[in-house]
């Protein structure tokens, strides 16, 4: 089976910063897979390369067989991929129903059964559809977050640590969400909850100082004591 | 502070004067102070849709503003030595003078504000440093071009009969020219907000004045819609010049850059990417302006820059500014 993307020794810089060093992820399509990694291991610079907020230096990165490093970020978008960034990046003074429509790039009856599906998911976005963004609390703004990148047909969703700064009981309901939605979608997953990420990945890759180290089934990094001590310090 | 504080700031600096000016004077100022502020409105919406959506200082913007009065200020010339559409005591003629005159005022500025746009500020996405020396560099070249084309010195504008001299209302002497800046001003506004409030291109707009790089990762292309946005802008910069001309009766080359000055402070006063709150900043400007002219001649540039930071004191954000 071809790799969905592919991601091939990829150096990035931040100003005069190297902070990718040459990371190289295969993402199969129907899996969830997710990167881990401390804090600063280069997870996030990763995802925004991938989505070309950030281009590389050197390396390719591959949708669909299909180089796609050079492409700004809205055209990598208008490929099939969304985005849910660190920190949700919802539009605050917007209401809940703007942010859909704005994330919402093709009004057709897929996008509104995807919707329709989405708000089944996450009840309070209808709820409160007439609020503004901003006024919604934590768990509500990363299921809107969520809920935007969704709304089209993407074939891939990159998210970037959902479970952030959320209450336990939130990130139950957001495990038994994502786990839904990955029966549509392909799914590249940055989370420092292990325990989440175990429950939803199927593979994983370990970055460590802007490299990818270490690659396989989740199930075998969960049996694997030293190696999760080793990189994640668990 | 509440989301009201901001209109009862303006209130206050509204009916405060009272206090000090006679009532019929303080009308006459009043009118006068609005349709300045409407002026410099024109001026500073385009502006702090520009600053808010790309994060873009356009100095260029009071360039495009002087080339606005002159466009309009030559069709109006054109017009009435042919027909003699300005002198002439019908108002069909004055007031298609000045339909023609605000149109070309408006393509002449889009056309600029596309160039400048593309070749000036593209280039520089994102470096503020590069922004304020290359479109400063682009202020100074379009102004020469105005004394090349048109001449270094003062000219006079015809103005419209129908717009001249004022109306005589309980004794109150109402100038026709402000309450026609004041008229326009007040639509621009209308539209804007219908335009930003009710079309999928404003929604897209607002949202990427929030946050420009959710917008383009959500795969809107946001350099499409900015060159858009800047068009927008100098158009609404280039009809402001021309209604400053037509209020001073006069066009010089340098006209813009003053005005800049104040649509700036507007925009930091009212919060940059605010249209509402350049609306607010720019009558709060217009009004305390005209008051402590009258008042204390001396203090009158002043007490924009004292307003500015007494604003910024409680407000760093400005009036309505969400805070980034």
């Amino acid at each position: 089976m071809t790799d969905l993307l592919e991601v091939e020794d990829v150096h990035t810089y931040i100003g005069q910063h190297h902070i990718l060093q040459g990371v190289s992820l295969r993402i199969r399509p129907d899996a969830v897979t997710v990167l881990l990694g401390r804090n600063g291991a280069g997870k996030t610079t990763t995802m925004r390369t991938i989505m070309g907020v950030l281009h590389p230096r050197r390396g390719a990165v591959r949708f669909d067989g299909r180089p796609i490093h050079a492409l700004p970020p809205f055209a990598v978008a208008r490929l099939g991929i969304g985005y849910v960034p660190e920190g949700q990046g919802i539009f605050a003074t917007l209401t809940v129903e703007e942010n859909l429509r704005v994330a919402t790039l093709a009004d057709s009856a897929e996008s509104r059964e995807r919707l329709r599906r989405i708000v089944e998911l996450f009840p309070d976005l209808d709820r409160f559809r007439h609020a503004r963004a901003g006024t919604l609390s934590g768990g509500q703004k990363q299921m809107l977050s969520i809920a935007r990148a969704f709304v089209n047909p993407t074939r891939l969703l990159l998210i970037d640590e959902p479970s952030k700064g959320l209450a336990p009981i939130v990130v139950e309901h957001l495990v038994e969400a994502l786990r839904a939605m990955k029966r549509h979608s392909t799914v590249v997953l940055v989370e420092q909850n292990f325990a989440m990420a175990s429950a939803l990945a199927d593979e994983y890759y370990l970055i460590d100082d802007g490299r990818t180290v270490h690659a396989g089934a989740m199930a075998a990094l969960v049996a694997d004591h030293a190696l999760k001590r080793k990189y994640l310090g668990l | 502070m509440s989301r009201r504080a901001p209109l009862l700031v303006t209130l206050v600096a509204f009916l405060l004067p009272l206090l000090w000016i006679e009532p019929r004077t303080y009308l006459t100022l009043t009118v006068a102070g609005l349709a300045m502020g409407m002026l410099i409105f024109l001026v500073a919406s385009g502006l702090t849709l520009i600053f808010g959506l790309m994060d873009v200082l356009n100095f260029a913007h009071g360039a495009l503003f002087s080339w606005g009065a002159y466009a309009g200020f030559t069709a109006a010339v054109l017009l009435n030595q042919r027909w003699g559409w300005a002198a002439a005591p019908s108002v069909a003629a004055n007031v298609s003078l000045l339909v023609i005159a605000l149109a070309a005022a408006a393509a002449v500025t889009v056309g600029l504000g596309i160039l400048v746009e593309r070749v000036i500020v593209r280039p520089v996405y994102g470096q503020h440093l590069f922004q304020i020396l290359i479109t400063l560099g682009a202020t100074i070249v379009l102004e020469e071009l105005i004394r090349i084309v048109w001449g270094p010195n003062d000219q006079v504008v015809p103005v419209p009969a129908t717009f001249q001299g004022s109306w005589d209302i309980a004794d109150i002497v109402v100038l026709k020219i402000p309450v026609l800046a004041i008229v326009l001003g007040a639509a621009v506004y209308a539209g804007m907000l219908g335009l930003l409030n009710r079309t999928r291109v404003g929604l897209i707009v607002r949202a990427g004045v929030e946050n420009n790089e959710m917008v383009q990762v959500m795969g809107h292309n946001i350099y499409r819609y900015f060159t858009g946005v800047f068009a927008a802008g100098s158009a609404l910069a280039g009809a402001g010049g021309l209604m400053w001309a037509l209020f001073s009766q006069s066009v010089r080359p340098a006209m813009g850059g003053e005005q800049l000055i104040f649509a700036f402070i507007v925009v930091i006063i009212g919060g940059l990417g605010s249209v509402t709150g350049s609306l607010v900043g720019a009558l709060l400007v217009g009004l305390s302006y005209n008051y402590v002219a009258f008042l204390v001649p001396k203090a009158a540039i002043g007490v924009t820059m004292g307003l500015m930071v007494l604003i910024l004191l409680f407000r760093p954000a400005g009036l309505y500014g969400a805070a980034r």
